[in-house]
């Protein structure tokens, strides 16, 4: 009998907590479990037992975090053994037990913290994660249980491995606080829309909390959860006796709150850490007899970043379309230039004016899209909380960023055509997501409302095929130019109707299409946008910056009852004067649980800020450069260096006032009448700036003179980048090109680079006392390929002397001195 | 600076961290600091762990129950104490995710970010032993003052046992590097001694630490 046909039927019991009972047995601290399996194999087979006798279903092999990390060949056990052992315990306990039970593969997690943020990679992690599988169901396993998560990132991995190397069923529990969120931010929502995305069986918490703890949170997930929820919870909370961890709950009241909790609606239910046999023999006994609650479907549609979820059907959902080269010379620059902060700038001004979800379109005939995608899906959810919506026609491109997107994304797009149907469902399947649907097909876009809702339905229909429900699919209303077809709109709007109405679905529109080729399309836009929102649209693609459609989206809220006591209004506009300015709207509205409202970019410069453009003496406009940079003023200083390049050459500029106002800022800061945040800032200022300068250089076709390239990396082990994104923002304002290879960079990349490039000058930096070595390496390695470079260093733990020790040329003290020396060694 | 925030800023130790030695802070900056605070206090979800062991010192081996290491430095700072409390705290992996954001977009902001973020880690820490401190002195005990792997000659090995007898991976969500960083960076580890016995005057912070150079040095 299957695990899962069984979950559908009847409650299903898990066993408890391993670790104490392997102590009980002699387990010595810091002696690692897994190695039991091997060397105590009797101890293993009776634990089971003992579980099985209390009447659990699923026995859990002793594999939690045993893994290549910790076994391998350079340590006495290897992994094949130790798991193959595991398998084979709990089998020889099931078989002496007499009874039918499962054996769960148990995987943990690594006790890493994925990338950017730690040193695992997401791919290491599924490499590690598929090491486990692959013997662990050779070894006869009936599925996978995938626990204690506490990272999503790392679960999806788990769970990519899970499925690509087997076909058991996998269950999957995270770890939830008191909060009711993840150790690394996750909600119940956010996690369940990722693991049913995903297509694991079952799905629940472990660990972290009691079962009166876990009760809160349940009702959360099953609110949301569409398959079987599993609760193994620990004996209550831990405290601390005399250097052994004790739980406050016993097997009686431990047992009890398991009736609770599967009356409300839990299908598996077990223990986990200070659980025994007796808590296991209790709860069976209490809630064998107990009728299951059924599992419903929910039917929501829902996609989720890391640590949130946005659902789309109530409150309309905006996607903010910036970051997308069609019709963007600079952004095609910026994608040419593989210059990603101007993506992710992208991607964080639109979230502080109120996009929900980002479109991710970077195709470019010229670039390697797939690639693109993967490294832009990565850096932006390095750094942003916000959902994503994959945007591309390449279906490499689509898979490449499906893969590593922590969540569950949008999905744009497919459309009637067979092929591009037969090609897109097996990924929404695979990876999870709600999928845009064009209402187009081999016969193109039907000129009626009628022709596309038959569209829809045929996509409906051939996507259940493939296992996707209508939740998951959002019906592109198409949206054409209404100065080509003055029926155009009328078409849309009845489409989106009729897809509201007769087909119960969700819709979507790239709203801005609609205005192209006329004048001041922003009305229009507004317009629009207003009509689809009451014609019943669902999400939609437009631009956040732009003040006329927030505004309509604002009030359309407040006008439909979707603002309660028009709080989000009151709160964005109420500040405002009459005249409405260009201020920033913050994020509001449809359920957010990010980062909040709190701003970002380049906050409080206002007041210091405003008027700027007073004056227009040639003089005066030099000396306010000079000012705005001096004083650290972002948007002062641009507008400054436009006003003066309107008489004067780019290069003078550069040359009587940016350099000049740069040199005295470092100068105050050598000298310690300023501190490190004036010269960041001044910096920064100096860049905006230059931005200007640049752009009117390009356009007479002048450049400026770049005085050569340096590399900067944080060494190997090191993840702290703060001084060297410092240094970096300096050097490129004295018109040094930064050849920036980020952090944990291993010495054979920067020698290669060096090397390659023929660079003469690289900057170091590490943090820690451990990862020194690392930056000794680099330069050893350095020393021996590229004799000619010469390398400076810096970073807390180092000295002057220290610096020197390690063959090191220069010892930067602070960012200044880094500029000093590449004057020195590049001029 | 404070208006009226429910998070009790030290604007001194943040200043320190900045590298501010008394300049004029004009508007801009004072603006700035106020913004990263904000954030901050939207962003950070502080989780604190602290647990007791018998302790035992013989022949300078110091035995803490559920590792044991040689320090002199640490010695010192547990002299007279029967017991110890391994403590960590973080302030979770979303405030890196904010240093990083703005390490890439706008690092003068990175830099305050990150200035306030480690002066709000150390007022956690603060507030936190200052509440144990009392509840053991009730009992009879005197905490001295917490001491950190890293500290002094205390190695930074130690970091493996006390993150395995704490789970801090599974507790609270910080997991060590193979360079033995922690992970979220914005996070502590510390033991700290208790003693039947009161002792006023020990070195604490900067003036505990080898490095006599450093530009953060108060």
């Amino acid at each position: 009998m299957n695990i899962v046909n069984e979950l559908e039927n009847r409650i299903v019991f898990c066993d408890g907590g391993m670790g104490s009972l392997l102590q009980a047995g002699g387990l010595q601290p810091g002696e690692l479990p897994g190695t039991w399996n091997v060397s105590h194999p009797e101890v293993l087979v009776k634990i089971h037992q003992e579980y099985l006798d209390a009447g659990a279903d699923i026995v859990t092999t002793n594999t939690f975090g045993v893994d290549g990390l910790k076994y391998n060949e350079h340590t006495e056990y290897q992994l094949e053994p130790v798991i193959g052992a595991a398998v084979r315990n709990a089998k020889e306990a099931i078989r002496r037990s007499g009874k039918q039970a499962w054996v769960a593969l148990d995987m943990g997690p690594t006790g890493k913290l994925l990338k950017p943020l730690g040193d695992l990679a997401f791919e290491e992690a599924y490499r590690l994660y598929s090491e486990v599988v692959t013997i662990g169901a050779r070894e006869g396993a009936d599925l996978v249980l995938i626990e204690t998560m506490s990272d999503s990132y790392e679960t999806k991995a788990a769970v990519l491995a899970a499925k690509e190397h087997c076909d058991l069923p996998v269950f999957v529990t995270v770890t939830f606080d008191e909060r009711g969120k993840l150790l690394t931010g996750g909600s119940p929502a956010s996690v369940v829309a990722m693991l049913e995305g995903l297509g694991v069986d079952a799905l629940g918490m472990n660990c972290g909390l009691g079962p009166l703890q876990m009760k809160e949170i349940l009702k959360d997930i099953l609110a949301v959860s569409s398959i079987p929820v599993i609760v193994n919870p620990n004996a209550g909370l831990p405290r601390s006796e005399d250097g052994k961890t004790v739980y406050d709950i016993d097997a009686e009241a431990f047992a009890e709150a398991m009736g609770d909790i599967v009356k409300m609606g839990a299908r598996m239910v077990g223990g986990c850490c200070g659980t025994t046999p007796e808590h296991i023999r209790r709860t069976v006994e209490l809630c064998r007899g107990l009728e299951p609650v059924p599992v419903t479907k929910k039917h929501r549609t829902v996609i989720s970043s890391f640590c949130q979820a946005v659902e789309i059907g109530g409150s309309p959902v905006i996607i903010g379309e910036r970051i997308n080269p069609t019709g963007k010379s600079k952004f095609k620059q910026a994608l040419r230039d593989h210059n990603l902060e101007y993506i992710l700038n992208e991607g964080v001004t639109q979230q502080d004016h109120g996009a929900h979800v980002l479109d991710v379109n970077v195709g470019l005939p010229e670039i390697d899209e797939p690639a693109m995608m993967e490294e832009v899906v990565r850096e932006l959810q390095s750094i942003i909380d916000l959902p994503l919506q994959l945007d591309t026609s390449d279906p490499e491109a689509m898979e490449r960023g499906l893969r590593v997107y922590n969540g569950k994304p949008l999905i744009n797009s497919v459309n009637g055509k067979e092929e591009s149907m037969r090609t897109v469902f097996p990924l929404v399947k695979k990876y999870g997501g709600v999928v845009v649907a064009l209402t187009l097909d081999e016969s193109g876009i039907p000129e009626t409302a009628k022709g596309r809702v038959r569209i829809a339905e045929k996509i409906y229909r051939t996507a259940a095929e493939y296992g996707i429900g209508p939740e998951d699919i959002l019906i592109d209303a198409l949206c054409l130019t209404v100065s080509s077809d003055s029926r155009g709109a009328l078409t849309t709007l009845e489409t989106l109707r009729r897809v509201r109405d007769e087909l119960h679905g969700k819709t979507v529109l790239g709203v801005s299409n609609i205005s192209f080729g006329l004048p001041q399309r922003e009305i229009i836009n507004a317009a629009f946008f207003t009509m689809a929102l009451q014609n019943g649209l669902s999400a939609a693609i437009i631009n956040p910056n732009s003040e006329a459609m927030m505004r309509a989206y604002y009030s359309f809220r407040v006008l439909s009852d979707l603002d309660p006591q028009c709080r989000d209004y009151i709160g964005i506009y109420s500040g405002q004067t009459a005249t409405l300015g260009a201020s920033a709207v913050k994020g509001a509205g449809a359920g957010r649980e990010g980062f909040g409202a709190a701003g970002s970019g380049v906050a409080g410069h206002g007041a210091a800020d405003a008027g700027g453009n007073a004056g227009s003496a040639d003089a005066g406009f030099g000396g306010l450069l000079g000012e705005s940079i001096e004083k650290g003023l972002k948007e002062q200083a641009a507008r400054a260096a436009a006003a003066l390049l309107e008489t004067r050459d780019a290069l003078d500029v550069i040359n009587e006032q940016v350099i000049p106002a740069l040199d005295r800022v470092g100068k105050g800061f050598e000298q310690g009448t300023m501190f490190l945040p004036q010269l960041l800032m001044s910096a920064e200022a100096a860049k905006a700036a230059f931005e200007i300068i640049k752009e009117r250089m390009q356009a007479s076709g002048q450049t400026r003179e770049k005085k050569g390239s340096i590399i900067l990396a944080t060494v190997k082990g090191d993840i702290h980048d703060i001084g060297k994104n410092i240094v970096k923002v300096l050097l490129e304002n004295y018109s040094y090109d930064v050849i920036d290879l980020g952090k944990d960079v291993p010495p054979e990349l920067i020698v290669q680079t060096a090397v390659e490039k023929k660079i003469r000058l690289v900057g170091l930096s590490a943090l820690m006392t451990t990862t020194v070595p690392g930056m000794e390496e680099t330069i050893r390695q350095l020393r021996e390929a590229s004799p000619e470079t010469k390398v400076m260093v810096g970073g807390a733990v180092l000295t002057k002397e220290y610096a020197e020790t390690m063959g090191a040329d220069r010892y930067c003290r602070d960012a200044m001195a880094s500029v000093n020396y590449a004057e020195e060694v590049l001029g | 600076m404070d208006k009226g925030t429910s998070w009790n800023w030290n604007d001194r130790e943040l200043l320190r961290y900045l590298g501010h030695h008394g300049q004029e802070i004009p508007e801009n900056v004072e603006q700035l600091i106020e913004t990263c605070k904000r954030e901050l206090e939207q962003t950070a979800v502080p989780r604190i762990i602290c647990r007791e062991y018998p302790l035992r010192i013989r022949d300078h081996e110091i035995d803490l129950t559920c590792f044991t290491t040689k320090s002199r430095s640490l010695e010192r700072n547990l002299k007279d104490c029967e017991r110890v409390l391994l403590f960590a705290a973080t302030l979770g992996s979303r405030v890196d995710m904010l240093l990083q954001r703005y390490g890439r977009l706008q690092v003068s902001k990175a830099v305050v970010m990150q200035a306030a973020a480690v002066s709000m880690l150390e007022t956690c820490c603060d507030e936190q032993n200052g509440a144990l401190k009392e509840q053991y002195r009730q009992q009879g005990w005197y905490l001295r003052p917490r001491f950190s792997p890293g500290y002094g000659d205390f190695p930074l090995e130690c970091q493996r046992g006390i993150f395995g007898a704490l789970e801090l991976n599974r507790r609270i969500g910080v997991m060590l590097t193979d360079s033995l960083l922690m992970t979220p960076s914005k996070s502590v580890t510390a033991v700290i001694g208790a003693s039947r016995l009161p002792r006023d005057c020990t070195l604490q912070g900067c003036e505990a630490c080898g490095k006599r150079d450093c530009l953060y040095r108060r």
